[in-house]
Parts: structure tokens; sequence; C-alpha cells
């Protein structure tokens, strides 16, 4: 019983994880209609721009991941504007293999400035706390803490500000939004640069449990891109359910059958949810 | 008389006699024969991604999984089971060939990105099960000492002058075979649902059948080129099923040009050329490589041959108005009309090559 809660928590953290890392994708899909198959890298990116600020310039742990998170957002406006705002007309195939290359470029750039090994960032938060009997490290309550609370803010940021607003309205009907005077270049840069702070806070976050090393988005973006078909392209609240479902499957199997399954679980869902209903299981009717 | 007339195919023949008389020049160089021998094994995966990207317009990213199957099909059978390499081959292409076909009735379900993303994780679960079921294939100790295949005391394939041109033979049969598609029904039924699938689909194309095929004969090609590329290389660990294969290939075919007879070829010897021109800065090259992919993408979508098959289209239009023109001055006012009227029609039925 104890295993079980322990499992639990960490599977909460690492569902926390996952929700913010999804959802940034699935609004990107929303949109600008195209899977960003960059979201891996922005994701690695942001947790050594956190590493970076916070073991060599040395500010703090929260504050480092801040500045990560705003210097990713201009990173992800830049990528909307030279990579998928050129392809906006193009055959989706274009965009994704135009992801492909950024996705490469990000990673060698890692790996040029941080070297290919794998680098541990240590935690400023420690301690334990026990809750049922589980000893909990306070690092993945700060995780779930700070998921949730930024989930919060941006449920209300998109249903309540007039920026966030202006997405959902997109996401709607791109020309009628433009009709009524919402610029979709505008919505479309926005959208980009903030799934990828979305990704690094994410990416900030894990980083004191995970390692981190050039090649670290890629296993989480083909999750993530599970997560967000499990739940229906451009579905936040399938987004946000597919992400912490994943997560505790992922941990109880890591558990109770073998790491090797654990891993493989994301895929295995996916296959089977895919094969007995194509389009996911939250979709909402995606006008064209 | 008349296919000496077609640049397309002097064109292909030029390149395929530049790469015939390769070892000519490099016999002495082991590598260099290895580095371009390789590249031509690449090179048939890549076929079999223009078959289902190119011809389709489906985004595979399983290729790589498929690669991976035919690289260890090949490898294990050889090494574990110790069967001749020419058994151990056809049973890999037997075996490919079945696991695409499987895999391709659930993945066909799902359409546009569904598909890419779906296929993108069918490569990833074989690569985790190469790169973690140690018992079988040895995970990350990969399998040593793949057999050379047996020249039946006529031909020894050790030499790597004899092993460049087993490759280069099959992949001149896979060239043969795309060109074959491309000019068949079958071809055109592809680009069809590349076009449209409500369209095919209407107009009596069987869609699924049809995307079965190619997803299956696209994972052929994937495994052929893997199998070579095992013996080739004599050595295979799971990074040869990983993603960044998928990603290799779908470079060289964007170089090349999607949807054309020699663009694979063209573009995995050109990037394989890159590739070694960075060998030195390993995997910083993608600095350099990943914006030429995205510029690539946005600048020149049809790739080489693409663009040099759009200046010759262009070309071969202005000579047959010209001849229209020509001819019209003694016909008839209708036939003039007619004649021109289907050379300038929008829809030219020769563009996508």
């Amino acid at each position: 019983m104890t295993l079980f809660i322990q499992q639990l928590f960490n599977g909460l953290a690492l569902g926390g994880v996952y929700c913010l890392a999804a959802i940034g994708l699935t609004l990107v899909f929303g949109v600008l209609r195209i899977p960003n198959l960059a979201h891996g890298a922005l994701y690695m990116l942001g947790a050594y721009l956190t590493y970076f600020f916070l073991t060599t310039i040395g500010v703090p742990y929260i504050a480092a991941i801040g500045i990560a998170a705003i210097m990713l957002f201009v990173v992800g406006v830049g990528l909307e504007r030279l990579v998928f705002h050129p392809l906006r007309n193009s055959p989706h195939t274009h965009h994704m293999i135009a992801a492909v290359g950024a996705m490469f470029f990000f990673q060698a750039l890692a790996q040029a400035i941080w070297g290919a090994d794998f680098r541990r960032m240590d935690t400023p938060i420690t301690g334990e706390l026990r809750i049922l009997g589980a000893e909990i490290s306070a690092q993945r309550i700060v995780i779930i803490v700070v998921a949730v609370i930024v989930l919060a803010l941006l449920a209300w940021f998109i249903k309540r500000s007039i920026h966030g607003q202006t997405i959902e309205a997109i996401e709607q009907d791109r020309v009628g939004a433009s009709l009524v005077g919402i610029n979709p270049s505008m919505v479309s840069m926005l959208t980009l640069g903030l799934s990828a702070l979305l990704a690094t806070i994410a990416a900030g976050l894990v980083a004191p449990i995970n390692l981190l090393s050039p090649t670290m988005g890629d296993a989480l973006n083909l999750k993530v891109f599970a997560i967000i078909i499990l739940g229906g392209l451009g579905s936040l609240p399938g987004a946000i359910v597919g992400g912490f479902a994943l997560a505790i499957a992922e941990t109880m199997t890591a558990t109770y059958i073998s790491s090797g399954v654990g891993e493989a679980v994301a895929f295995i869902v996916l296959v089977a949810v895919l094969a007995i209903k194509p389009t996911g299981l939250f979709t909402k009717a995606v006008q064209r | 008389m008349n296919a000496l007339k077609n640049p397309r195919l002097l064109g292909m023949l030029a390149v395929v006699i530049v790469l015939a008389a390769a070892p000519i020049f490099f016999a002495e160089q082991n590598y260099a024969m290895r580095v371009v021998t390789v590249g031509m094994c690449a090179a048939i995966a890549v076929y079999g991604l223009n078959i289902i990207l190119g011809f389709t317009g489906q985004l595979s990213l399983a290729q790589g999984g498929f690669f991976g199957i035919g690289a260890y099909g090949v490898g294990l059978l050889t090494t574990d089971f110790d069967w001749s390499f020419w058994s151990a081959f056809i049973v890999t292409i037997i075996g490919t060939a079945a696991v695409g076909y499987l895999c391709g009735l659930i993945a066909l379900r799902t359409k546009d990105e569904y598909f890419a993303i779906f296929t993108m994780a069918i490569g990833f679960i074989i690569f985790l099960v190469i790169s973690r079921w140690e018992s079988v294939t040895h995970a990350h100790s990969g399998v040593n000492n793949v057999k050379f295949p047996e020249g039946g005391g006529i031909i020894d394939f050790e030499s790597p002058v004899a092993m460049f041109y087993l490759v280069f033979v099959i992949l001149l049969i896979c060239i043969y075979v795309t060109h074959a598609i491309r000019r068949s029904s079958v071809g055109r039924t592809l680009l069809t649902i590349r076009t449209s699938e409500d369209l095919a689909d209407a107009i009596g194309v069987r869609v699924g059948f049809s995307k079965q095929l190619a997803f299956a004969a696209s994972a052929v090609l994937g495994g052929i080129g893997g199998g070579l590329y095992a013996t080739v290389v004599g050595f295979i660990g799971p990074d040869s099923a990983s993603i960044d294969k998928t990603f290799e290939f779908l470079m060289f075919i964007l170089v090349g040009g999607m949807g054309t007879v020699a663009g694979p070829l063209l573009g995995s010897m050109i990037v394989t050329f890159l590739f070694e021109l960075f060998q030195d800065f390993q995997a910083y090259r993608f600095i350099v490589l990943g914006p030429i992919i995205v510029a690539l993408v946005i600048f020149a979508p049809r790739g080489i041959i693409g663009y040099l098959g759009g200046i010759v289209d262009r070309r071969s239009r202005k000579q047959k108005i010209a001849e229209a023109r020509r001819t019209a001055d003694g016909a008839s006012p209708e036939y003039d009309t007619a004649k021109s009227g289907t050379v300038t029609s929008g829809i030219d039925p020769e563009e996508t090559k």
C-alpha cells in the first residue's frame, strides 16, 4: 500500500509535467493545425536554460524557470515566424519535415553548448513529506502544486483574458475570427510562444528528477503526441485527462510489471485506442 | 530514338552511369566504397518512403523501424541461427512485408497528422523492442559479424567492389519498380489519392486497399535496404532502427524530390556526401543541416529533381505550343483551339514527375 501511494504521487508529478507539455502542443495544433514535432526540442532547450541560470548564473530556482520560460517564449515566436509562417499554405507533410529540421538544429545547438553528456541538476528543494506512510520528495509535491497553479492560470487566460479568447476564436474558426478583426498571425505567434513557455515550465520542474541530455526531448515528444492523440488533437480537457492517465499508467506498469513495459505503455495504449477509434477519445468536430 | 530526347531519362542514365563507374575511381579506397554502398542501401529504403510519401502523400515515420527490422532480421538469422545470407534475406523480406501489412491495417484507419504520429509510434515501438529485448536482439551490444552474401564460388562478396555492385543491382531494380509503378495504373491510383482522397473515393478508386499496398511496399523496400545494410556494415546496433534514421530518410527524399523517380537516389547520394563533409563535426553537423532542411522545405519543396523537372516541363510546353502554332497555320480554327487548349490546360500530367 505504501508503495502504491508512493507511485501514485510519482505518477501525479509526472502527469503534471506531461499535462503542461501536452497542453502547449494541443494549443498549437488547434490554432496552426500542425503537429509541432519540434516540441520536445523546445522542452529540452527549456531544461538546459533553466540549468544554465540555476547553476552557472546562480539565480533562485523559480526565477531560473521564469527567465528560461520567457526566453523560450521568444524562441517559440521566432520558430513561428521563421519556419511555420512561410509554410502556412503548404501541404501538411511540409510542416512536419520543417519541424524535424528545427528539432535537429536545437539538439545540435544544445550539444554544441553543453556537450552530449548527461547532466544532473541539483534541486534546491530538499526534504520529504510523509503522506499515509509513504515518503514523497518535496520536489514532486512542488511539481504537482506548480502544475495545478499553471493550469488554472492558463484556463483563466484562455477563457477570460482578451488575448486568450482570440486563441480560442481562431481555433474555432480561422476565417470567422479574422473577419471580426483578430489577426491570425499574431495569435499563431502567441500560441507557439505560449506552448514553448509551458514546455519550459514542465522541463524546469522535472529537470532535478531526471537527467539532462540533448536528446531528452525525444521520448517526451512521442509521449506527448500519444497523449494529445488519445485526448483528441486540439482538445484541452483531453490533454489534461490524457496526461495524468498516461503518467499514472506508466508509473504503475513500471512498478508492477517492468520498466520496459512502462516505457512502451504509452504506445501500446495509443495503438489500442487508434485501432478502435481512429480519431482519438475526446475529439470534437474539427472543421477544416 | 524517342527515349534519347527525354531529358529525364537521360539525366537518370547519367546518374546511374556515374554511380556504376564509381568503383573505378574508388576501388582502392575501401572507406569511400563503403560510404557509397551504405548510401545506396539507404536509397533503397528511401524509394520505399517515396512510394508512401511521394506517390500516395501519406507521411509515414515508421520507415526507420522497417529498416531496423530488415537489418536485424538478416543480422540475427545469419549469426545466432547460422542461416545463409540469401535464405535469411528472403525470409526477412517476407517478414517485413507481413509486419508492414499488419501495421498498415491499423495505421491506415487514421489520416493525415494522426497517420504521421501513429507511424512514428510504430517506429518507436520497433526501436524499443530492438533496444530492450536483450535475450533475442542483444540490445545495446548489437549484432556482430553478420555474414557476407554467398557468391557460390563465383563472386567473392567480401570485396567491397562486389558488394557495391550487389547493392547497385538491387537499387536499379528498385528504381525500375518505382518507374514502373509511376507509369502503371497503380501509380496513377496512388497519385489520385495524393491529390484528394475524397475525389479518389468518389471516382471508384479503392482508397483503403491501395494505401494498404503502398504501405506494405514501402515497408518491404525499407526491409530490403536494412538487410543489405546489415551485410554491408557487418555490425548493427539499435540505432539502425531509431527514429533518427527515419528523419535522415526524410531529408534524403526531400533534397532529391518527393514523388520523382530519380529524386531518392540523387538525394541520398548528395546528403550522404554532405554528412561525410561534416563528419568532423559529428552531431554538430545539424546546426548547419537543420536550417538547410527548413530552407529546402520553404524555398524548394519539390527538391532538386522536382526543380529540374519543372524547367524541363516548361521547355517542352513551350515547344508544344510553338509546334501547335506552326501546325495551326494550315489547320482549321477548331483544331487550333483544341490543341492549344490541351497543352496549356492547368492540369499537367507531367507536373508531378
